[in-house]
């Protein structure tokens, strides 16, 4: 009995240190944020300010040189843009795959699983000259307009939500006179809602911190989004040239937050999401 | 079906990019296999990346994988608290790569960062970190792995776990096996099919590391840092090179097809299926 005690002790010790490895970066990075200019400099340095400055916070929008807002608005745009072109298009080729036959079907299945592997550089450049020659170039559509084509993974899941749903319920809908879009609209989405809701929060959590792509296509200060506009904050010395790195925290953890938020209000949707993806093996 | 001439489509045309001399202002010329011959026998940063990166995929696929199956043993332990422990571990995974370099980036800060200040109270040396050749890249790991290894690898695994029946783990018991023993051919063997699915998807995420050296490093010091996804981006877009820029990624391609390859073909001898599919 003892030794599983003692047992016991250990792993909540080993946790306590694996929870100050995970959180001491979010602890040491608000502490910073809320500190002034000058107690960035201490050292030994503190963790805590002598009173917490949270008009570092109103700086990081305040700022002329840098249009965080105009950022954040950016931001909030293409991933919700993309939200609605996946939760669309991946619902209808959802649907197409698991309820009707049509030649090549596993075939084509397989042919979209396989873009899961290939890795988006190959087609970066391709794609970036596509919507150059669109006259898309420094605009936020490259960013969403791809969602509304479904995303392999999206429709996967959805696929296999969608399997579970007992093909009765299709059945005798038709017998009443629906349409197949009808079915999928009144009948099916409303019993995906689960589903749909892993997707949609999958699809804004990616967009919200996509890098690559807004590198590649934005090319104006107003255009970009938070994930580029954050690396103002590591260049931009103020009237006095000091680094800002309160300010840097500041908006870091800004961008941080909303994704947060999200995961704390979805929690189960994400775990389901997860481990739906991985149960295929 | 657009989905698949959005994916296909490109591709194709990508590799003609990759045969092609094009710098975008003026129109692509044809020349054959040009490019690839360059990038094997003359470009010597294309070495440099395909060794930095290898290094960063073996270390965060092996410590990741590792990393992320020890923390779900752990939240399989029932201890009390375990979702809130499980959020712990999961948050850094959610958080934009961009905002954990910048938040690491200040705590490696070489003067007045934390990570020193901890390092010189113990009486040891605070290196340079992310200015450093030497330990750049062990700070990328960090940060890295600090990211990963509580994210939805880690999920899978518990959910893996999750899926072992206890009835296994009590009639070894009885037999007499301990908890290694248990572990080791228990546990392990069950839980291959999950290990390979996060092995191969870990090693395509591993291998297209990229805004991690970007925003952190430049790939820099030295080219400490300089990962495969940088060359592609510095080749094309920097300097407008985009039929050399296809080429590597074409290479890139044709790696990580041959990885995966590799494992779905090994995976008949170590990944254990049950009769029926779970």
């Amino acid at each position: 009995m003892s030794a599983r005690v003692v047992r016991r002790a250990a792993l909540y010790a080993v946790a306590a240190v694996l929870v100050a490895i995970f959180m001491g970066p979010f602890l040491w990075s608000l502490g910073s944020s809320l500190k002034t200019a000058r107690e960035m400099t201490f050292y030994p340095p503190t963790l805590l300010p002598a009173a917490p400055r949270f008009q570092n916070y109103a700086d990081v929008f305040g700022n002329p040189k840098v249009p965080m807002a105009l950022f954040a608005l950016n931001s909030i745009q293409v991933a919700l843009l993309s939200v609605v072109g996946q939760v669309l298009s991946a619902t209808v080729v959802a649907y197409g795959f698991s309820r009707f036959r049509f030649p090549y079907r596993n075939v084509l299945f397989v042919l979209l699983l396989s873009t899961l592997v290939m890795p988006r550089e190959v087609l970066l450049i391709p794609n970036f000259l596509l919507f150059r020659y669109l006259g898309l170039f420094n605009t936020l559509t490259p960013l969403w307009l791809p969602s509304f084509f479904g995303g392999a993974f999206n429709v996967f899941l959805l696929r296999q939500f969608l399997m579970t749903l007992p093909p009765d319920l299709d059945e005798a809908a038709k017998i009443d006179g629906a349409n197949s879009w009808t079915i999928l609209w009144r009948i099916l989405v409303p019993l995906c809602q689960p589903a749909i809701a892993t997707v949609a929060i999958f699809t804004f959590l990616n967009h919200w911190n996509e890098f690559l792509e807004p590198l590649v296509y934005l090319s104006s200060t107003d255009k970009f989004t938070l994930a580029l506009g954050l690396r103002f904050f590591q260049t931009q010395p103020n009237d006095a040239q000091e680094p800002r790195d309160q300010l840097l925290m500041a908006a870091s953890l800004t961008m941080t937050a909303p994704v947060l938020l999200l995961f704390f209000a979805c929690q189960r949707y994400f775990i389901r999401g997860i481990v739906m993806s991985g149960i295929k093996g | 079906m657009g989905f698949l001439v959005f994916n296909f489509g490109p591709l194709l045309y990508s590799f003609f990019l990759s045969l092609t001399k094009y710098s975008i202002v003026r129109e692509p010329v044809f020349q054959g296999l040009d490019n690839y011959v360059q990038i094997f026998t003359r470009d010597r940063l294309f070495w440099v990346a395909i060794e930095k990166t290898g290094y960063y995929a073996v270390v965060t696929v092996v410590v990741g994988l590792s990393c992320s199956l020890l923390l779900a043993l752990l939240l399989d332990q029932k201890l009390l608290g375990t979702s809130l422990l499980r959020t712990f571990f999961f948050m850094p995974t959610l958080t934009p790569v961009v905002a954990s370099v910048l938040i690491w980036g200040w705590i490696f800060q070489p003067d007045l960062g934390v990570l020193n200040f901890l390092l010189r109270s113990l009486g040891l040396p605070g290196p340079g970190w992310l200015q450093s050749v030497e330990w750049a890249m062990p700070a990328l790991l960090v940060v890295a792995l600090w990211g990963s290894v509580g994210g939805s690898r880690m999920v899978i695994f518990i959910a893996g776990l999750q899926g072992i029946p206890h009835e296994l783990y009590e009639a070894a018991h009885i037999d007499g096996a301990g908890l290694w023993t248990r572990f080791r051919h228990v546990t392990i063997p069950l839980l291959t099919p999950t290990i390979f699915f996060n092995l191969v998807l870990g090693i395509i995420a591993s291998l297209s590391v990229f805004q991690l050296a970007f925003v952190g490093t430049k790939g820099g010091p030295a080219n400490a840092t300089y990962f495969y996804v940088l060359h592609i981006y510095y080749r094309g877009f920097a300097d407008s090179e985009m039929g050399y820029a296809a080429a590597l990624a074409w290479i890139f391609f044709a790696i990580i097809m041959a990885f995966t390859g590799i494992q779905f073909w090994l995976q008949k001898r170590w990944v254990h299926y049950e009769g029926a599919p779970r």
